[in-house]
């Protein structure tokens, strides 16, 4: 995550709504992304993600609102005349055109020579690894390969701007994260701002600068993937996001100090930036991490808050073991996850345990 | 093995039951007697001999031909309009807008004639011509044209339209460039199914034709003759040949269109 941003952002939303007859999509997007950042808009089915990435290319006019790439408002400029370019989720790359033609579609009103053109085109294959491809025909492309040539199509434009719809979606979990990882190196070497649509939080964390959340239609929240991690501002995002138990508590204000008394662990005093959308005296809920919490197994010793608890459940993933704790008082069980290392054994339903808690992975969410 | 037999015998006497009579065709076409009845009297090209050199025959084989092809491109050309409005673009009252246009292919061909008929001598007054016949057999082929054009759309995706703009081409230029080759095989399909229909059509034309007679009228005429029997098995043999082979090119081409946009074949006309 060095991306070194400069000050003026490169795309600027003010207030944008859509709607589609009765169906309000967007509702009232504020968004300014930066040059050079790889942004990432995350979101559950039907929240508008792609209603903002196609309105960000000119496919859709916003009902209101502005947008402006670059310091230019683009209100009335048509796609074909917008800095971005965009790679589909369908890729759509035409079937009748070789991998090459693909590649230069776009080079047709540029007006350098033939040759140069093919250079253009050879370099950019060349940089999605596509190099040699040149003369295939498109429609006999695998589901990497088409990506590929998606990216070069759209990258050998120089846009300002590369917005991606769920690039990644139809290819298997192999091929994804290898195309997760290229996708990261090639956004640092080409310098192009990237806007990522996906519905994988796991995905979003991984490639992103910075994530926005978005839940019908607004933006949740909007921060870089540890704080958006660590730092989730409703119950909402929380959930989406990773695992997080949820737990009741009752906040006070004690001589200048945040105490939160957490149901079946305890009190402990909290830092501001752990209730980062603030915090009222009174009934709350706190959100814990699992892997935040531990498990003390026998011959263990901790110097921090213990609360015992009973197995429920064990989930063995090789490297990790998750563990259900059931604690007296608490409705939810604690899901704790454990990496399984040298002499730890894995535990069975019904043993009985200490868990390991410290108030400063506790995060309020008033909301 | 012997599973599904009663399909086949359907099959069997359907298929004899649609070819046979036109397997009669060649037979008395190339028949040396005059009148059509069995047994044959022995081969001949004579009939083909005298379709050569009758004048009239040749006036209303090349009107046909002008209306024929006249009317393919006017059908096609709306009949891409529609499919690609049909398949591409939502708008408001699609699918009812889409129903009325299909319609023509169920209406009996006499009604349809009729109805121009009136439309063209009663409310325009204008004079029968081929420019008549040429508008009432585009009418009737356009629904033909969607279906065999819907097809071509349909396998398309939807964001290649959006692909092309977004890399700098304007609607014309997406269009011309991508939509075009890709349907084009079901633009040539439609384009000889129509030249086809409008070839065959006898009904409409028998109602809307000028004073130039189209072939299938020119035939009808022909047919009050009883010598001129013969003449007109050589003229269907003639006929028949053309409009297979035409058909064959056609579902050529539809299929290829299918291959080329790397699908799977749902049907078709052959
Ligand atoms: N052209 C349209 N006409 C009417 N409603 C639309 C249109 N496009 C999108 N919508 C609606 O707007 C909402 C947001 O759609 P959008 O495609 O932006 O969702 P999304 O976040 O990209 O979801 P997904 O993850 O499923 O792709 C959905 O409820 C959808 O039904
Ligand atoms: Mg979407």
């Amino acid at each position: 995550m060095t991306y070194s941003p400069s000050a003026a952002p490169l795309i600027q939303l003010r207030d944008v709504h859509k709607h589609y007859g009765d169906y309000h999509a967007l509702r009232g997007i504020d968004l300014e992304i930066k040059k050079g950042e790889f942004f990432s808009l995350l979101g559950p089915s039907g929240c508008g993600k792609t209603t903002l990435l196609r309105t960000i290319a000119g496919f859709e006019a916003p009902s209101s609102g502005s947008l402006t790439i670059d310091g230019r408002d683009m209100a009335g400029v048509a796609a074909n005349h917008r800095p971005t370019n965009m790679v589909f989720q369908s890729y759509a790359i035409f079937p009748h055109l070789s991998v090459a033609e693909n590649v230069g579609f776009g080079l047709r009103r540029d007006p350098r020579s033939k040759a140069e053109k093919a250079r253009a085109v050879a370099e950019s294959l060349e940089m999605v690894g596509l190099g040699g491809y040149g003369a295939r025909a498109a429609h006999a492309l695998s589901g990497g390969q088409r990506q590929r040539v998606a990216l070069a199509r759209a990258l050998i434009l120089k846009p300002k701007v590369l917005l991606l719809d769920e690039p990644l979606s139809a290819l298997d979990k192999k091929m994804r994260e290898t195309m997760q990882v290229e996708l990261i190196k090639l956004q640092r070497n080409v310098g192009i701002t990237f806007i990522l649509v996906t519905h994988d939080q796991e995905e979003a964390l991984i490639m992103s600068d910075r994530i926005a959340v978005m839940f019908e239609g607004n933006i949740a929240q909007m921060a870089d993937p540890e704080t958006m991690y660590r730092r989730p501002n409703s119950r909402r995002v929380a959930e989406f996001i990773g695992k997080m138990n949820l737990l009741p508590a009752t906040a006070a204000m004690e001589r200048n100090r945040i105490v939160v008394d957490v149901a079946g662990l305890g009190r402990g005093a909290i830092e501001p930036d752990q209730a980062p959308s603030g915090v009222q005296p009174g009934a709350t809920t706190v959100g814990i991490r699992p892997e935040t919490l531990s498990i003390l197994f026998p011959g263990e010793t901790t110097d921090r808050r213990l609360a015992a608890g009973t197995v429920d459940e064990v989930v063995y993933f090789g490297d990790m073991t998750y563990y259900d704790v059931r604690i007296p008082g608490v409705e939810q069980p604690l899901t704790i996850s454990m990496k399984n290392l040298i002499g730890r054994p894995v535990l069975d339903v019904g043993a009985v345990t200490q868990v390991v808690w410290d108030e400063r992975s506790l995060v309020v969410l008033s909301r | 093995m012997k599973k599904g037999w009663g399909l086949r015998a359907y099959a069997v006497i359907y298929l004899a039951f649609l070819y046979a009579p036109i397997l009669l065709l060649p037979l008395f076409a190339f028949n040396d007697a005059a009148i059509i009845a069995f047994p044959l009297s022995g081969f001949s090209t004579r009939w083909f001999e005298q379709l050569w050199t009758t004048q009239a025959l040749h006036d209303a084989l090349q009107n046909s031909l002008i209306i024929a092809t006249v009317t393919a491109v006017l059908a096609t050309t709306l009949g891409v309009c529609a499919a690609r409005a049909g398949t591409l673009a939502n708008f408001p009252g699609k699918s009812g807008a889409l129903g009325f246009i299909m319609l023509p292919l169920v209406l009996p061909e006499i009604v349809i004639a009729v109805a121009l008929l009136i439309v063209v001598r009663q409310v325009f007054d204008l004079e029968l011509s081929n420019l008549t016949v040429i508008a009432a057999h585009t009418v009737i082929c356009i629904p033909f044209s969607i279906a065999i054009l819907n097809g071509a759309f349909q396998n398309l995706d939807p964001s290649f339209e959006e692909a092309a703009m977004d890399l700098g081409e304007t609607r014309w230029g997406a269009f011309r460039l991508v939509i075009l080759p890709l349907v084009f095989p079901g633009i040539v399909s439609s384009l000889l199914i129509c030249f086809i229909i409008s070839l065959d059509d006898f009904v409409i034309a028998q109602f809307l034709t000028g004073a130039n007679p189209t072939m299938p009228v020119y035939i009808y005429g022909l047919t009050r003759f009883v010598d001129a029997l013969p003449l007109i098995m050589a003229l269907g043999t003639i006929l028949v040949t053309i409009s297979i082979t035409l058909l064959v090119i056609a579902e050529y081409f539809r299929r290829r269109g299918v291959a080329r946009a790397g699908l799977k074949d749902s049907g078709g006309f052959l």
